[in-house]
């Protein structure tokens, strides 16, 4: 127990970390940016799974964060389901879509499969902005209820009218999806994907079905990406064909890339980081973005494993120093 | 019937400025295997250089077009050298990252010297001719016409000159050009000045057709991707099928089907095709990554 104390403190310290910041941060606005980041999170999690961990860069994922944010408004506002069956109803579509999409799209390789992704990533966001019918085109969705509540035997019931309980509610399946993702990584069929991630061919070679590989990563990812853009819709109220722009791929790319690929705490650390650092750098106005690129390129170029890797040197470099005082004592 | 050709005069007019913005693309890919993410903001930068030029310096139509290939020619040489080249022997995503790290800078450093609003380049030849029914703008048959003359004079450069020959040894295995005594990273600037200063003549061609905005390059861009993909990555002769292609998928697709979803057949048919043949129509086969 004391072992285990001891080698997971620092992770326990964040989780007490994430519940209690509700009671500590009472400004509305900074605790919706602390909300929406946690729900990006999920988003640049799942991405680094079919990128990082299986390299395949899927530039689809902000369509499918926003099939799992349209079918979920479409089912909970139109058709009246319970936010409860719409969720994960609509992360399923989103995964089944990523199948049937994968099919064809993952037997293409490296910038084959990019561009095919980027192509469908824009067909699903000229969809959402001409469907009228089912879309509501250009002008979006409205009034899409906000999750409807639970009753907890014990606790009552519990609504989600509260910025904290909605906090409550996304850190909920922000740890889900970690945990999720956590199991999966580290089991063999998670070293099957790296395997497929250092190299397709050797991977191939020692026995591991690539495709089947792929696809299932592709699936898996697209189902979180649905699953956060399902919770995305209900907690906004309101959608736009935005959700599904290459804009929203591009910013679940560089959580992921700043925070560091194929990490778990990467993609979580950028979605954090960045737009509270995009929140500071507001007085910047339009040169926000452009600095935002300068940003990207030098990560980049100078260090490609983004945050988290410099973090690791980092602490590879204080554990080698203590080793090494250890030794002159 | 009269419809039928008005569209594919139109399709072939979209075409060859795609075809000529794909083979930038291709050649570039050919020679880096870098896909430019920022081929289209390249296109977009080269159609504001020229209205900057025509708007406040007053250029007649052709000097600006001239000047602004010229311009970003050289972009084109400075964004290999600063982008392109620290991460040429990088694998996986980082090329991406580092081309749509480009993407981004471009698009916002024009939002914010001209404004995310569209401007209109006065049309140089509003004229009209009307040919069996069809009715061809003078500005859209001058497309055709300087397109139809940039890829000859492009093919003579790259089979019949010294200079272009290079380009191709370097396509074709790099380590053996440099062998050869050929300048790899000469070359390859080389090719980042060709590819981007015939995105911006492409681009001046039709901004007084079309209006101009800073997004007017991430469609231009993927369509050029749809189109290099179509015909296989680094082939020339794919890029001009691929560009002509998509151009008549786009304006018969649109004017008999649904105008609303006409950039979805192209997008669509690019996906089929992939499904059916992983590597393109002309593509040789890539090896891992």
């Amino acid at each position: 127990m004391m072992n285990w104390l001891k080698e997971n403190w620092f992770y326990l310290a964040v989780l007490l970390i994430a519940l209690v910041l509700p009671h500590v941060i009472t400004n509305l606005y900074y605790a919706q940016i602390i909300t929406m980041s946690c729900l990006f999170a999920i988003g640049a999690l799942s991405l680094n799974l079919i990128m990082g961990y299986t390299g395949q860069m899927s530039l689809a994922h902000g369509g499918f964060f926003a099939i799992g944010a349209y079918s979920v408004a479409i089912l909970t506002s139109t058709l009246d389901w319970n936010f409860w069956l719409a969720l994960p109803a609509s992360a399923l579509l989103a995964a089944f879509i990523g199948f049937l999409v994968g099919l064809p799209a993952l037997r293409t390789r490296g910038a084959y499969f990019a561009i095919t992704t980027l192509c469908l990533g824009e067909i699903i966001y000229l969809l959402a902005g001409n469907w009228m019918e089912l879309t509501g085109g250009h002008t979006g969705m409205v009034g899409i209820p906000l999750p409807s509540p639970v009753s907890l035997p014990g606790v009552g019931q519990i609504t989600f009218a509260s910025p904290a309980s909605q906090y409550y509610l996304v850190l909920f399946f922000l740890l889900l999806t970690l945990f999720i993702l956590y199991r999966l990584i580290n089991s063999l069929r998670g070293r099957t994907f790296l395997a497929t991630a250092i190299n397709e061919d050797l991977a191939e070679a020692v026995g591991i079905n690539v495709f089947r590989t792929k696809l299932l990563s592709f699936v898996v990812a697209n189902f979180f990406a649905g699953l956060a853009g399902g919770i995305y819709a209900n907690l906004m109220g309101s959608i736009s064909p935005s959700v599904a722009s290459v804009t929203m791929t591009f910013n679940f790319l560089m959580y992921v890339l700043l925070g560091g690929m194929t990490t778990l705490a990467g993609p979580v650390i950028g979605a954090f980081i960045i737009p509270i650092l995009l929140e500071y750098l507001q007085f910047l106005q339009d040169y926000q973005m452009i600095l935002f690129g300068f940003l990207l390129i030098v990560v980049i170029i100078y260090f490609p494993t983004g945050f988290m890797g410099l973090f690791n040197k980092l602490r590879d470099r204080i554990k080698k120093s203590k080793v090494g005082d250890r030794r002159a004592a | 019937m009269e419809l039928f050709l008005q569209q594919v005069f139109n399709g072939i007019m979209l075409g060859s400025t795609y075809a000529i913005v794909a083979l930038g693309l291709t050649m570039v890919f050919g020679i880096l295997h870098i896909p430019n993410f920022a081929h289209g903001q390249m296109y977009m930068l080269g159609a504001y250089v020229c209205f900057f030029l025509i708007t406040v310096f007053g250029f007649n139509y052709w000097p600006a077009l001239a000047l602004s290939a010229i311009v970003l020619a050289l972009a084109g040489v400075v964004l290999e050298f600063l982008v392109f080249r620290p991460v040429r022997d990088a694998g996986g995503v980082t090329p991406f990252i580092a081309a749509l790290g480009a993407l981004i800078i471009l698009e916002n450093a024009v939002v914010v010297l001209w404004g995310p609003e569209g401007h209109r380049i006065p049309n140089p030849y509003p004229g009209i001719i009307d040919v069996f029914g069809i009715t061809m703008s003078t500005q859209r048959l001058l497309v055709i016409g300087v397109a139809v003359l940039l890829i000859v004079i492009l093919q003579i450069f790259i089979k019949k000159t010294t200079l272009g020959n290079t380009i191709q040894a370097v396509a074709q295995n790099r380590e053996g050009a440099t062998l050869m005594g050929i300048n790899v990273n000469l070359v390859s600037a080389l090719t980042f000045a060709i590819s981007t200063g015939l995105a911006a003549i492409a681009a001046c061609l039709v901004a007084p057709i079309f209006m101009i905005s800073p997004s007017m390059g991430s469609m231009v861009g993927l369509k050029a991707f749809v189109i290099v993909i179509l015909g296989g990555l680094g082939s020339i002769p794919g890029a001009i099928a691929g560009g002509l292609i998509l151009g008549l998928i786009e304006a018969i697709g649109g004017g008999y089907l649904s105008a609303a979803y006409k950039d979805v057949f192209g997008f669509g048919a690019l996906v089929l095709i992939l499904s059916l043949k992983p590597t393109g129509l002309f593509g040789k086969e890539i090896k891992g990554r």
